[in-house]
């Protein structure tokens, strides 16, 4: 069954907080990877290698670059998980 | 129809000796930032590399690999007159023909050794190990000498922030000899042609000679790709090739990957799973990446600073331009 918004965010959470030590109350949809969570360039790969086994949706190197914040990420799970 | 006597080869191969050879100028990533907007903070944390040497005039590929080759035939305890095979891996030697190997053989003193170069990137090392131990199988040489060999400073765009601190120069060398036992486990090894856009040359020499480019051509690479590829796709490589060698993580000593970026080392470690035991190569962090050459110089550090031992078993891989990839289990020598 395709996770709700809710379930995808708090999925990233988990994924973000492994990966980059940041609390999981600080992601929220608003937050940009980069500038807010301390997620750099080489992180943000592995963040997104996870969130493709999590919630069964490729996501192209190419695409990658346009998924500035957790709710670009969200909304792009949203519209392309399997 | 004649009847042809079959070649006659050691039943395995191993690699008898290790040595290296890194130029005299350590430059520090202060020097990096005279050409780009960064700081050391930024490099150290993307890469890992605090410094790298860069070469001389004199310390050419040539010259990098014949002393890297000597002290590898001294570790080994033969003669250069036993090597059959001279096999130098490179992409920064800027003479084309004839073959680098051919000059490094006489100047070693080898006995009209069979030499020539390979073009494999960052996999090189991999690819000219495979290929001696199936020389000395086979039976066309007892010994053979595997070079990987750089001087990337001559390669590199020292005003893209992206790739201006990765590389640095040196020369890494095996001698690859007979075995009663097997040493060198099946390569896993192969190419992706379809991401040959990943990591490249950025012009070919013929545009910088008509002068259509102004800038000499330098090493480029796709960041997030190449980072995405090696760490996940190579992590898939390297299990295959200790399922290959019929052996587990568990049983492993050492982990030599192909000194690239020190995140793609971390990420790759936690990936596979390897025990805290398994000692982990970070040449990157003092020699920065040096494409063929890493893995060699990795092999000669640890073996020196005794963090890894003679007997140790150890997972070699190396991965770059191409895509091309090879990964081998080996018994350090």
């Amino acid at each position: 069954m395709a996770a709700t918004q809710e379930e995808i965010v708090a999925g990233l959470a988990e994924i973000v907080n492994e990966i980059a030590g940041i609390p999981v109350e600080d992601v929220q949809l608003d937050k940009s990877f980069t500038d807010d969570l301390d997620v750099d360039s080489l992180s943000m790969v592995e963040v997104v290698v996870a969130a493709e086994e999590r919630f069964d949706v490729k996501i192209p190197d190419e695409d990658v670059k346009n998924l500035k914040t957790v709710g670009d990420a969200t909304d792009y799970i949203l519209k392309h998980q399997g | 129809m004649a009847k042809i006597k079959p070649s006659k080869g050691a039943p395995y191969a191993r690699i008898l000796g290790v040595g290296g050879y890194r130029p005299t100028r350590v430059v520090p990533n202060e020097v990096i930032l005279e050409t780009i907007d960064s700081s050391d903070e930024w490099i150290r944390s993307r890469s890992g590399i605090q410094t790298r040497h860069w070469a001389n005039d004199e310390e050419t590929v040539a010259a990098m690999s014949i002393e890297a080759s000597g002290k590898a035939i001294a570790d080994a305890g033969i003669s250069a007159e036993q090597i059959g095979g001279v096999i130098v891996s490179t992409v920064s030697h800027f003479k084309q023909t004839p073959a680098v190997a051919t000059e490094i053989a006489d100047t070693l003193g080898t006995n009209k050794a069979a030499a020539f170069d390979i073009s494999a990137g960052c996999a090189g090392f991999g690819y000219g190990l495979t290929l001696a131990k199936g020389m000395i199988v086979e039976g066309s040489a007892e010994y053979v000498l595997v070079i990987g060999v750089e001087r990337l400073s001559d390669l590199t765009d020292l005003e893209d922030r992206a790739t201006a601190f990765l590389f640095g120069d040196g020369a890494g060398a095996v001698v690859v000899g007979p075995a009663q036992e097997p040493a060198i486990g099946p390569t896993v090894w192969g190419s992706e042609g379809d991401k040959s856009e990943t990591i490249k040359q950025t012009v070919p020499w013929t545009d910088y000679r008509s002068g259509e480019v102004a800038k000499f051509p330098a090493i480029t690479q796709e960041g997030q790709a190449v980072f995405r590829w090696a760490v996940f796709e190579m992590a898939k490589v390297a299990k295959e090739a200790l399922d290959a060698a019929g052996i587990t993580a568990d049983d492993l000593d050492v982990f030599i990957p192909h000194q690239a970026n020190e995140r793609i080392i971390d990420s790759m470690v936690k990936t596979l799973k390897l025990p805290e035991s398994v000692t982990v190569a970070r040449d990157v962090r003092t020699t920065g990446n040096t494409s063929a050459a890493s893995i060699p110089l990795a092999m000669e550090r640890l073996l020196a600073t005794g963090e890894a031992k003679s007997g140790d078993t150890a997972l070699v891989i190396g991965f770059g331009a191409g895509l091309v990839y090879a990964a081998t289990v080996v018994t350090l020598p």
